[in-house]
């Protein structure tokens, strides 16, 4: 109860010093944050969008892991676990396509523009859908487990293509890209001390957030099932 | 004169949630015709899938052995014969065209005396040209029978052999299956107490729930 | 084992050959697809990146009406079962590949002669460059193709799933051939374009050796 306690204390400070702390040119107390050119205003959204894209890719990649888990041991429980990772991760990349389109037009004066890492995280979506779609078109629990599992395992190894190659090899609008010599704001360390650790704040508290909302996810369905098998036997 | 042995360790098997079977062990390794039992829905035809390695085990395994060598799963297939009701060969090509495919995918060579034989047995020699959708459905069950024989397998797994036969069809299937089991494993999967009177070792399933 | 896939692939080829379900089908799925776009466009002029784009998402729809139908037809009529017993996994995986491999070929060759003769900006000044990424992109679309196509034969809705569940794993297949067809249209050297010709292989040999270990858990229920 009390680390809940704690997390609900961290998000808020997270999300209050996010929003309300002013941006001058000469940070001079602790609470201010430092000018970045091309960000200005606009920087803030950086302590949400990252972390809702960081997880995204996290809940992916745990959802890959208990697919692994589960094609080795068939437990059907590794599968449960990997569905509500993927819920999340369905979520955060919402989120995160969202937070970015919002960053993108007033960053860049357009929603959508196909830089590389919108279309990444635009492609992580599509692989989200297909893999939920997949699964509601097969009745039998366990090819539902296995064909899923399958595909998580194909749509983890063209991740790497999206992710790293892409990125380089197309001129983008995106901080970080090949043409933009700005490197980003966190790469670069503009951002000064106290906004890294607000950021890093945001980072460790949604993280912390996704680990709960999975464990209640995943353990409410085993539940569900197990009343349902009462309810089955009579 | 090679010897063949099936072994079943610890054999469970779910759906699911649902449990098939738990805990089947057995062994047959000596020719002869033995027979899996039980209730409709019991996992007969579950059972004797996962031994021709169709389907898989939730947990337990069945171990094949050739000469006391096992057989690994991707070699598996030409050992084993397996005739059942569900199976469908390709109608568009004639009896002929389908054994010279399957030897060929199989990756031995096509014996033509053997096939020949194994058509006149069954009297449809004079038909192996011409194409399997003009077949009856008896005609069709017979040609599963040559398909599971062709290769002479080891192990020779019958799924409900006599369904939809007349007591003459259902006469020359007992006398197949006594014939085979001289030199190789049979097993039936079935609920007939005819078919089960030929067997010498009957698995009942109802036993391992 | 390579020859018992071969066999498995005349099998398949023998079969088309007799009762024409696919091929039909697919020349006239071509035809339509390249007349909708030429219908659609008008007399606009559009531009040589355009029509390489466009090149690349007629060959996308054309893959997703015909090559599930390697395993879809097995699936349907039962036969699955007999190829079960009568070919390891591998086998009936390598089989399937090379019957797919050749149909994406054919199928692209003709959209890519259709292209040049129908779209006045469809003019390629580097043939070398064309050809290998035509060569090497059409054997990753048929790779991938391939076994999405065996996942989906086991599942319900087929035909729509298809296309949703490929989509995104072509895609970086995709925009890096699209990438190389409009470098070869600019007649870009070889030197220039080893990056995205290095995506194109890597994918290929990514996507072939994960489909093969893949394959045994989709196959075997």
């Amino acid at each position: 109860m009390i680390w809940k306690i704690f997390l609900f204390l961290l998000l808020a400070f997270v999300s209050v010093a996010g929003i309300a702390f002013p941006i001058v040119e000469n940070p001079t107390r602790w609470y201010e944050f430092p000018l970045i050119p091309g960000l200005e205003e606009n920087a803030k959204i950086i302590f949400f969008h990252v972390p809702t894209a960081w997880l995204t890719v996290v809940a992916f990649l745990m959802s890959t892991i208990f697919s692994f888990k589960y094609l080795r041991k068939k437990n059907l429980d590794d599968d449960v676990k990997s569905y509500a990772a993927a819920q999340l991760g369905m979520v955060f990349c919402i989120l995160a396509t969202v937070t970015g389109a919002v960053w993108a037009k007033f960053a860049w004066g357009s929603f959508w523009s196909w830089d590389p890492r919108q279309t990444s995280i635009f492609a992580l979506l599509l692989i989200y859908g297909a893999w939920f779609a997949l699964r509601s078109s097969i009745e039998s629990e366990e090819k539902r487990a296995t064909l899923s599992a399958v595909y998580s395992m194909i749509a983890f190894i063209t991740v790497p293509f999206f992710i790293f190659i892409m990125p380089r090899i197309m001129s983008g609008l995106h901080p970080g890209s090949a043409d933009d010599t700005n490197a980003g704001p966190v790469v670069n360390f503009k951002m000064n001390g106290n906004m890294l650790l607000i950021f890093f704040l945001s980072l460790i508290g949604f993280t912390i957030l996704y680990f709960w909302i999975w464990q209640v996810g995943y353990k409410s369905i085993l539940l569900r099932e197990k009343l349902n098998k009462k309810l089955i036997r009579g | 004169m090679t010897s063949y042995s099936v072994e079943a360790l610890g054999l469970n098997k779910s759906f699911g949630r649902r449990l098939i079977f738990n805990d089947l062990q057995f062994k047959f390794d000596k020719a002869g015709v033995y027979g899996v039992s039980g209730p409709n829905g019991s996992g007969k035809s579950t059972l004797v899938k996962i031994i021709a390695g169709i389907i898989g085990a939730s947990k337990g395994k069945i171990v094949h052995k050739l000469n006391d060598k096992e057989i690994v799963a991707e070699k598996l297939h030409n050992h084993i014969g397996f005739v059942s009701p569900y199976l469908v060969l390709y109608e568009e090509f004639s009896v002929y065209e389908n054994f010279n495919f399957f030897a060929e995918i199989r990756g031995v060579k096509f014996n033509k005396d053997r096939i020949d034989y194994l058509l006149e047995k069954f009297l449809l020699f004079k038909r192996k040209d011409e194409l399997l959708k003009t077949y009856s459905s008896g005609m069709k069950q017979r040609v599963k029978f040559i398909f599971g024989l062709m290769h002479s397998p080891n192990l020779l797994i019958l799924d409900e052999p006599t369904s939809n036969l007349d007591d003459e069809g259902k006469n020359s299937i007992f006398e197949l299956v006594q014939e085979e089991g001289q030199n190789s494993i049979v097993l039936i999967a079935s609920n007939e107490k005819s078919d089960l009177e030929l067997c010498s070792d009957i698995i009942y399933l109802e036993k391992y729930k | 084992m390579n020859s018992k896939a071969y066999s498995l692939f005349l099998k398949d080829f023998k079969s088309e050959l007799r009762t024409r379900y696919a091929i039909n089908a697919l020349a006239m799925f071509i035809i339509v697809a390249i007349s909708v776009i030429l219908f659609s466009v008008g007399n606009e002029k559009i531009s040589p990146s355009l029509t390489g784009g466009l090149f690349w998402v007629v060959i996308f729809f054309t893959a997703m009406s015909g090559l599930s139908r390697a395993f879809v037809s097995e699936e349907e009529r039962g036969t699955a079962l007999t190829l079960q017993l009568i070919a390891a996994p591998s086998t009936v995986f390598s089989g399937k590949l090379i019957f797919n491999i050749i149909l994406v070929f054919a199928m692209n060759t003709i959209i890519a002669i259709l292209y040049s003769a129908m779209f006045e900006a469809f003019i390629i000044k580097n043939f070398a460059l064309f050809l290998t990424s035509f060569v090497f992109g059409n054997i990753g679309l048929a790779v991938s193709s391939t076994i999405i196509a065996a996942i989906i034969a086991k599942a319900g809705a087929k035909g729509t799933l298809y296309p949703v569940l490929s989509f995104p794993i072509l895609l970086p297949l995709i925009l890096t051939s699209v990438q190389l067809t409009l470098f070869a249209f600019d007649g870009i050297s070889f030197e220039r374009a080893k990056f995205e010709l290095a995506i194109v292989v890597s994918y290929d040999v990514i996507m072939l050796t994960a489909s093969y270990m893949l394959f045994d858990f989709i196959w075997k229920e």
